[in-house]
């Protein structure tokens, strides 16, 4: 941030760089693109052969995405009272009619819920223990932490059948506090390695000094530490929300009416005869955009890095 | 068997249940897989929800999870699902670990009868074991694997010429495999309004059934048959028959020289979406595509032809049976209101509504009706498929057989390994191992 | 609030006994802190464990509930580890691995060194190429399939654009050897932003003042990359691959929507053929046999790797 250092890189070399990033993020968001594209597409577009680069943009995706619809027999379409708004005018153009909303907004309203839930419990408890393995002699914390560690290298499947029939029989099947629960197990290993890393790095002498000064650990931790880690909650945070915004796996299994998230629903958007892909992409964009958000929200102190400002060893 | 006994001693009760008070009004709620037909499905039980009082939710789950999440639920004793439209596959399992309500008695007391329903369905969908009067479910959805190709490509005159010209036959719609593959490669890498256009879209999927729903539709016309007729689980001199092995090689034929190129993982969907999007002159697919290409802005009205899976070499003529049956769930604590739902769904004016929304019903009296050969350009096609099907293994084991053959048969005919005699072989090895675990051979 | 009251009293107080007396012990603070963490991970994932671990001996089949449960012993381990077969998907598991860290480790890093130059609108480019992680992986199975498709994919077109390869004369997802490949394309595609970021935490840690010293000692730009830049980072890296080596070692959903573990069996990975095994097949007894059979693979090879994890971070 200092006005002038001598680390600070020259222009041609932050122009050079800057070009190679650039390049870089526009092949890689081209497939991202393409899904954004795809919900604007009518439903021939989407699969055209050859892909249609250009095409006229519609929001029936949009509108198949949050309605349910019927079609209506020929002998109807003349009795029927004329479209009340854009959206009916759509789905009348397509020989149908709107019958009701989809779920898409519950199963987005689900994924709110768990996802951020989840993520607020894994940062709690995930700070928690990596402060005591940052601070305290713990016994044997090597092997708790690798212990920690070691319940993420369980591929998922070979715990389903267990964590369902016990779901089941303690009533957490499909509640969003089961998910919750399952989501922040997952993300706890990530939380407490990444959380002790940033703990590790901030100068012991900032709490040093506050204890003297008369500070109780709880003061200690929660005065000094934690705006100092905030730059590492907040990355690990977006990586947990990503982890349990986006799985799949457990929610098919554990979910069904009341607490299904919007990943296992998503592919279940069916068009006339077939996957209706501006829908499905429609409801991948949007699903896109809480996290996006959260990152962008958060995107300072993921990329502010540590300050080692007072303290220099 | 005990199971058996006393699951139709509770159906017995329920009925009388049934009889004596209209129930009170419950939540059912219906588990399928989110497909075009169960659009319809939810539709259609409005009338139900109107008549009972009840009211229907619906559970539907994507193709690819269908089964693991489904039979998971059942496996577990779950109460999740009232009522269960299962594939056909499962009917083996489920009526042996009582996953399902027989409904032999519900059915008497009804007078619903299984003869009214088409024959290759009831074997399909409801029976355990199979051609025994033991009945697990009701024939909910008819579905076989037939082809549709583009009858507007097919009668272009200058198409229509030079293929005369080639073959010295006309250009029709294709009645034996021999004359499909003359016709593919007529037109595989063919211009038509400045695209290059392939000859077939046919199964190809890995994952779950795909590759083994479309070789077996081929292989059966071939003269592929799973057992010897008098000694059950004997297959050596069936599964490989020199038949078999012709059928096999014949589809890898197709695959080679036929196929749009990169098509080596094509299921239902990315065979809807090759054919839609006018890439291929043909189409392997199951019936219930059919009445969304109709409808289509690029291959609907009266683009698409229909018809049925060609003959074999001997003149045989076989089709692989899809479709499913409903079942009530055992663990289900609303079973009577379940039961008044396949009552209701049962009756000849729902079936024909059923058919009109795009279901295919099984249901005599709708597809016997004289008008139903002309209500849909595909009905016709649909009935005579529906006489030929043969379905794949419905054993409880059927999963792991399924996972052999899909092994298999993607190994030979997608990535070229082997012959189709090492491949049909070691299908009868792997399926030999399933079937002595069981203690069956 | 109380607290100027609590830092007057505190001010008064030697710090030493004030901490003994009103706050809890360290040690007790200690446990505090970790207890809850640690009983979660009891609960959710280690008593399902000892489940599996219990049924990985047995010939349990969850569809078959009135079967008997028979004890087989190490039956089940015999059978898998005995069978050519998963040797076989073990070493497409380590193909799959080994390249996507590779890659994601090269492109990661050199993305992160290339961004800390600090150029004008470096956190937004940041931003914009951390998006393919934040999907999910079941859309980005779906839609990469699209994608590879060589007629209405885009792929097959930008190589054709960009090289002249004709579009349709090449199948990424289909037999030839290129589907190895494709399905670590698009696990690199999305996780690269991943050790990007964790590496661009570890370069914004290094303080200026190391650079200025050796600016001072007139070392070569070169030399301080090999002598303060990397190793620095190192342990941020390490991390990055870590847990992208875990991830990826039990990775199924992507690459089942992908390619179904096919050509064949060339894209099977060992996590797919379990997945295989216990809900397909409901093998539950080998499938469980199996899962450990993974699980302690994982294990072994990430306590080596953390033991060297530990060592550098130590340095």
């Amino acid at each position: 941030m200092s006005g002038y250092s001598i680390t600070e890189p020259s222009a041609g070399q932050k122009w050079f760089a800057g070009t190679l990033v650039a390049i870089y993020a526009l092949v890689t968001l081209l497939p991202l693109a393409w899904i954004v594209a795809t919900s604007f597409k009518s439903p021939a577009d989407s699969i055209a052969y050859p892909p249609k680069v250009i095409f006229d943009p519609t929001v029936e995706g949009y509108v198949n995405l949050f309605t349910t619809r019927t079609r209506i027999p020929a002998d109807q379409v003349d009795s029927l009272p004329p479209p009340a708004n854009f959206a009916e005018q759509i789905v009348r153009d397509q020989g149908m009619m709107i019958t009701g909303p989809s779920r898409y907004g519950a199963r987005f309203l689900n994924s709110v819920i768990i996802g951020f839930g989840s993520t607020f419990l894994s940062i709690f408890l995930g700070t928690l223990a990596a402060y005591a393995f940052s601070r305290f002699r713990v016994p044997l914390k090597d092997d708790l932490m690798f212990f920690i560690l070691s319940t993420r290298m369980m591929p998922p499947i070979a715990v389903a059948i267990p964590i369902f029939l016990m779901f089941r029989s303690l009533g957490l099947s499909d509640t969003h506090l089961g998910m919750i629960l399952l989501y922040t197990a997952v993300n706890i290993s990530l939380a407490v390695w990444l959380l002790k890393g940033f703990i590790d790095e901030i100068p012991r002498e900032y709490e040093e000094a506050a204890l003297i000064d008369g500070y109780t650990r709880f003061q200690a931790f929660y005065k000094v530490v934690l705006p100092q880690a905030a730059t590492g909650i907040a990355s690990t945070a977006i990586f947990c929300l990503i982890f349990a915004w986006n799985e799949y796996a457990f929610a098919v299994l554990l979910t069904s009416g009341v607490a299904q998230t919007a990943p296992p629903f998503i592919p279940t958007i069916i068009g006339v005869g077939g996957q209706d892909w501006p829908a499905v992409a429609a409801g991948a964009t949007l699903f896109l955009i809480p996290v996006v958000v959260f990152t962008v929200l958060l995107r300072k102190h993921l990329l502010r890095g540590i300050t080692f400002g007072a303290v220099r060893k | 068997m005990k199971r058996a006994h006393m699951a139709s001693v509770a159906a017995i009760s329920l009925t009388a249940a049934l009889a004596s008070n209209a129930a009170q009004a419950e939540n059912l709620t219906l588990c399928w897989a989110a497909w075009d037909p169960a659009n319809a499905l939810v539709e259609l039980s409005k009338d139900f929800e109107k008549q009972s009082g009840h009211k229907m939710s619906f559970e539907f789950v994507p193709w690819p999870n269908f089964a693991d999440r489904m039979l998971n639920e059942l496996n577990s004793g779950g109460k999740l699902c009232d009522l269960m439209i299962g594939d056909s596959q499962w009917i083996g399992g489920s009526a042996e670990n009582g996953h399902y309500v027989k409904l032999n008695d519900f059915f008497d007391a009804n007078g619903i009868k299984m003869s009214d329903f088409v024959p290759a369905t009831v074997t399909g969908y409801s029976e355990w074991p199979k051609n025994t009067p033991n009945y697990w479910a009701l024939p909910a959805f008819g579905d076989v694997v037939g082809w549709t190709y583009r009858k507007d490509w097919f009668a272009r005159p200058e198409i229509q010429s030079e293929f005369k010209a080639k073959y010295g036959r006309d250009l029709v719609a294709p009645q034996t495999f021999a004359e499909l593959k003359d016709i593919a490669e007529f037109f595989q890498g063919r211009e038509i309004d400045g695209k290059t256009v392939y000859g077939a879209s046919i199964y190809t999927e890995r994952g779950s059934e795909g590759i083994t729903m479309g070789v077996m539709d081929v292989l059966y016309s071939f003269g592929f048959k799973y057992e010897n007729p008098d000694k059950p689980y004997d297959m050596a001199g069936f599964v490989n028959s020199a038949g078999a092995v012709a059928g096999l090689e014949f589809y890898k034929s197709l695959y080679d020289c036929c196929v749009a190129p990169g098509t080596s993982n094509t299921y239902m969907g990315e065979g809807i979406d090759a054919y839609k999007s006018g890439q291929v002159a043909m189409q392997m697919n199951f019936a219930f595509t059919w009445p969304g290409f109709e409808v289509d802005p690029n291959v609907g009205g009266g683009k698409t032809g229909y018809l049925v899976n060609p003959a074999g070499p001997g003149g045989e003529r076989f089709a692989q049976l899809g479709g499913q049956g409903i079942s009530v769930v055992a663990y289900s604590e609303k079973q009577a209101a379940a039961l008044e739902y396949i009552k209701w769904f049962a009756q000849p004016d729902v079936q024909a509504k059923w058919w009109s929304m795009g279901g295919f019903s099984c249901l005599r009296a709708v597809v016997e009706d004289p008008s139903f050969p002309t209500s849909q350009p595909y009905a016709q096609t649909f009935l005579d498929s529906m006489a030929v099907v043969k379905d794949f293994w419905a054993e409880p084991s059927y999963a792991t057989l399924l996972q052999a053959s899909q092994k298999r048969f993607h190994d030979y005919v997608v990535a070229g390994n082997g012959t189709a005699q090492e491949a049909l072989d070691g299908l009868i090895a792997d399926w030999s191992e399933v079937f002595e675990d069981d203690g069956k051979m | 609030m109380s607290e100027s009251a609590i830092d007057r009293v505190a001010a008064a107080t030697p710090a030493g006994i004030a901490r003994r007396v009103r706050g809890l012990s360290d040690r007790a603070i200690a446990w505090l802190f970790v207890a809850p963490a640690i009983f979660l991970l009891l609960a959710v994932n280690i008593f399902p464990l000892i489940w599996t671990i219990r049924l990985s001996f047995t010939n349990y089949a969850a569809n078959r509930p009135n079967r008997a449960v028979e004890w087989v012993g190490l039956r089940n381990y015999q059978r898998i580890l005995t069978d050519a077969d998963t040797w076989a998907n073990m070493q497409t598991t380590a193909h799959f691995l080994v390249w996507t860290l590779f890659f994601q480790v090269l492109i990661g890093f050199t993305l992160a060194w290339l961004i800390n130059r600090k150029f004008r609108g470096n956190d937004l480019v940041t931003t914009l190429i951390v998006m393919p992680m934040m999907l999910s992986p079941a859309v980005v199975g779906n839609f990469w399939t699209f994608l590879y498709q060589p007629q209405i994919g885009l792929i097959n077109y930008a190589v054709e654009f960009v090289t002249g390869i004709p579009a349709s004369s090449f199948s990424m997802l289909g037999p030839g050897g290129w589907a190895r490949w494709a399905i670590v394309i698009v696990d690199t595609w999305m996780w690269t932003p991943f050790v990007m970021l964790i590496c661009l935490a570890g370069l914004r840690s290094i303080p200026d003042y190391i650079y200025e010293a050796a600016e001072i000692d007139r070392a070569s730009k070169w030399r301080q990359f090999w002598t303060i830049t990397i190793p620095m980072v190192l342990p941020f890296l390490m991390l990055a691959v870590l847990f992208r080596g875990i991830e990826n070692f039990k990775m199924f959903d992507l690459v089942v929507l992908l390619t179904g573990g096919g050509p064949g069996d060339e894209t099977l990975l060992a996590s797919i053929d379990l997945k295989r095994e216990a809900f397909e097949k409901w093998r539950t007894g080998h499938s469980s046999a199996y899962a450990i059979i993974l699980f302690v693979t994982v294990f072994g090879l990430a306590s080596i790797y953390v033991k060297a994890l530990n060592k550098v971070k130590e340095r």
